[in-house]
């Protein structure tokens, strides 16, 4: 399903009139994602294509089209096990975080709406609920606040995917000498949500995101008193000045992913043993970080593979 | 079916009221209000109290009411003071249940009329509120305080009465032609606030759909907890761009604040609770509610739109309900007179 290339100018154009557009290139990342409509009732008349999470497919479109550039040209993205992502049914992709602002996020969402043409619902912490402005672009890009129950809604009611980052804000402010070194996976509630909403989890291992935005220093005075995880000083501000708290460094980035986990329970339970949560858990972080090891080992260079 | 209405003189009293006079199986229908009602009535009885309990107690052994419609709980904070909002929700549900619960109490069946208000909004709500979750941060608010402690006699009422179907139903933000709640105001003014930077996810629900709701559940035996809301939701920008009113943008720091001078201008008025929603949203689960039977009207995009034509209507015709005053002697006149011939 592909959208004309002068209705998605037109849509930009109108939504955005401080953005150049006569140099863009429309054949890129701006294909539709097909994404089930809102509830259509014979009175219906939504003005907007905003679903019940906030997502727009419109809004996608935009943002893939502007990000489109950065994923081919200045990430030079590649994936490897593609073919292992569903391309029906709910699951619950979980990765590896890194980098002040992490671009291991975009990346994959970027890379599953172009080449699988499903929409992924990307979930975090509710403090982007707060922000203004940031808070509503982030909803219309996809984000979704992590509550035990959207992902459950998401995964067992709309058979949708779901990106999950366990470690949290712990991974993305660590700083760069702990790169690559996996914090702990939270407390395991993703497994238990994807056992109660009967979905596999499929982990992703990123590498790269750790040197786009490696961080060197962080106040954690200053954290607390902006009520904020984490307030860094990376590289980039060195590099590029000003422009370095939001522009990343060009690493080459690969997404692994790696075969589903399935887990032998039934879903919709009350509850789920504890350690065999937590053993789950521990078995998924494993794989993700040997097979970051595994990357690395064959890493040649941080910038070009 | 006797039934006794609470809140006779308000929108809901006197709608439910008038759509129980229409059933033939509804034998009497009593109705309690400090004021006069505003709609015109054929049947209901309607009796000028409040709710003391020794009053509320008499009623309903004199009436022999089986069945008590509570539509008086006052959700829109921005009609009485707080201690008066108070007095109506807490004391006088109190005094109702009270009354009702009595020994020999002919009473069955109690369906209240709750806001999903109670919910609140915050950062760390799920997208989409069940019955059986609760708000995620503390009731700041008068009104929100007073509907949890509602909320807290009417389960301890359905625990101690197990004979009695108690029905409570929490109903979405409502708009409709006639209701004026702080957000049909505000969607009624040239034009519209929202926080800068927030666009929440907003639901509603129509007034059509509220007195279905509230009839629905007198009708039938259903009892429990409901969310009334119309399907699906839809951003704030959207709802104002369906009702085609533009947006003023109040700062995300310090809302209320600068909410403050609308309000002295009387161009919005809107609580803390509605200021609250239009950063957070809050979108409730109605599903329960329709396993149980209920068929909707009005999606929540569909009531903004039923919403818009009612303006437009509106603005060419004005108010198109004749103005009805209440006459006691004309009423009793007209109910009990042997000059007036009654088609029994």
């Amino acid at each position: 399903m592909t959208d004309t290339p002068d209705r998605a100018l037109e849509i930009a154009a109108a939504t955005h009139p401080d953005l150049d557009l006569t140099h863009v290139d429309t054949t890129a990342g701006r294909e539709l994602v097909p994404v089930e409509r809102p509830e259509q009732a014979p009175d219906d008349v939504r003005r907007s294509d905003v679903d019940r999470w906030g997502r727009s497919e419109h809004f996608r479109q935009l943002t893939r089209r502007i990000f489109d550039p950065l994923y081919t040209h200045w990430f030079r993205v590649e994936w490897e096990g593609f073919e292992r992502l569903p391309e029906e049914g709910g699951a619950l992709l979980i990765s590896n975080h890194a980098g002040a602002i992490p671009s291991d996020a975009p990346s994959i969402m970027h890379g599953i709406e172009k080449d699988l043409r499903r929409p992924v619902y990307g979930l975090a912490e509710n403090l982007f609920r707060k922000m203004p402005v940031v808070g509503t672009l982030w909803s219309r890009s996809g984000g979704v606040a992590a509550h035990p129950d959207n992902a459950y809604r998401l995964l067992h009611d709309e058979h949708q995917l779901v990106l999950v980052f366990p470690e949290g804000t712990k991974a993305t402010g660590k700083l760069y000498g702990e790169r690559y070194q996996l914090r702990r996976f939270g407390r395991g509630g993703f497994v238990e949500i994807a056992m109660r909403a009967g979905v596999p989890v499929i982990p992703l291992a990123v590498m790269g995101a750790e040197e786009a935005m490696p961080v060197l220093f962080k106040s954690n005075r200053l954290a607390k008193a902006l009520n904020v995880p984490y307030v860094p000083i990376t590289a980039n501000m060195l590099v590029f000045g000003p422009a370095g708290w939001a522009m990343p460094l060009p690493a080459k980035v690969k997404i692994r992913v790696l075969p589903p986990v399935y887990f032998d329970v039934p879903a919709n339970q009350e509850r789920y043993s504890r350690s065999r949560v937590m053993e789950e858990t521990e078995r998924i972080r494993r794989m993700v970080q040997d097979a970051l090891y595994d990357m690395l080992r064959t890493r040649r260079s941080v910038w070009f593979g | 079916m006797r039934v006794l209405v609470t809140g006779l003189s308000t929108y809901w009293g006197g709608r439910v009221a008038q759509a129980l006079e229409r059933r033939p199986d509804v034998e009497v229908v009593v109705g309690l209000d400090t004021h006069e009602p505003r709609v015109e009535l054929e049947r209901t009885e309607f009796v000028r109290a409040d709710t003391t309990h020794s009053i509320i107690a008499r009623i309903v052994r004199a009436t022999q009411v089986d069945t008590i419609v509570h539509t008086h709980l006052i959700v829109d904070s921005t009609r009485v003071s707080g201690r008066r909002l108070h007095e109506i929700n807490v004391i006088g549900t109190m005094n109702l249940l009270a009354a009702a619960g009595a020994s020999q109490s002919p009473v069955r069946k109690v369906v209240l009329k709750s806001s999903a208000l109670i919910y609140g909004a915050n950062a760390a709500d799920p997208y989409v509120f069940r019955e059986d979750m609760s708000r995620t941060g503390p009731a700041r608010t008068n009104v929100e305080r007073s509907l949890l402690e509602v909320e807290a006699f009417v389960r301890d009422f359905a625990d101690d009465n197990p004979h009695v179907g108690v029905t409570l139903q929490r109903f979405a933000n409502v708009l409709g032609d006639d209701i004026d709640t702080p957000f049909a105001m505000a969607l009624r003014r040239p034009v519209v606030p929202e926080i800068f930077g927030f666009d929440p996810r907003v639901q509603f629900v129509h007034e059509d759909d509220v007195v279905g709701a509230l009839m629905y559940a007198t009708i039938n035996d259903i009892p429990g907890v409901y969310n009334v809301a119309g399907d699906g939701n839809l951003p704030w920008s959207e709802a104002c761009a369906i009702v085609g009113k533009r947006r003023v943008a109040l700062p995300f720091l310090a809302t209320s604040l600068a909410a403050e001078p609308a309000r002295m201008l009387r161009l919005w008025d809107l609580p803390a609770e509605a200021l609250q929603l239009l950063r957070f949203g809050r979108t409730i689960d109605n599903s329960r509610y329709k396993r149980a039977g209920f068929r909707y009207g009005y999606t929540s995009a569909g009531t903004v739109e039923a919403f818009a034509q009612g303006l437009r209507l509106a603005a060419t015709v004005g108010d198109k309900h004749p103005s009805y005053r209440f006459d006691r002697d004309v009423e009793d006149f007209f109910r009990h007179s042997p000059a007036v011939v009654r088609p029994d």
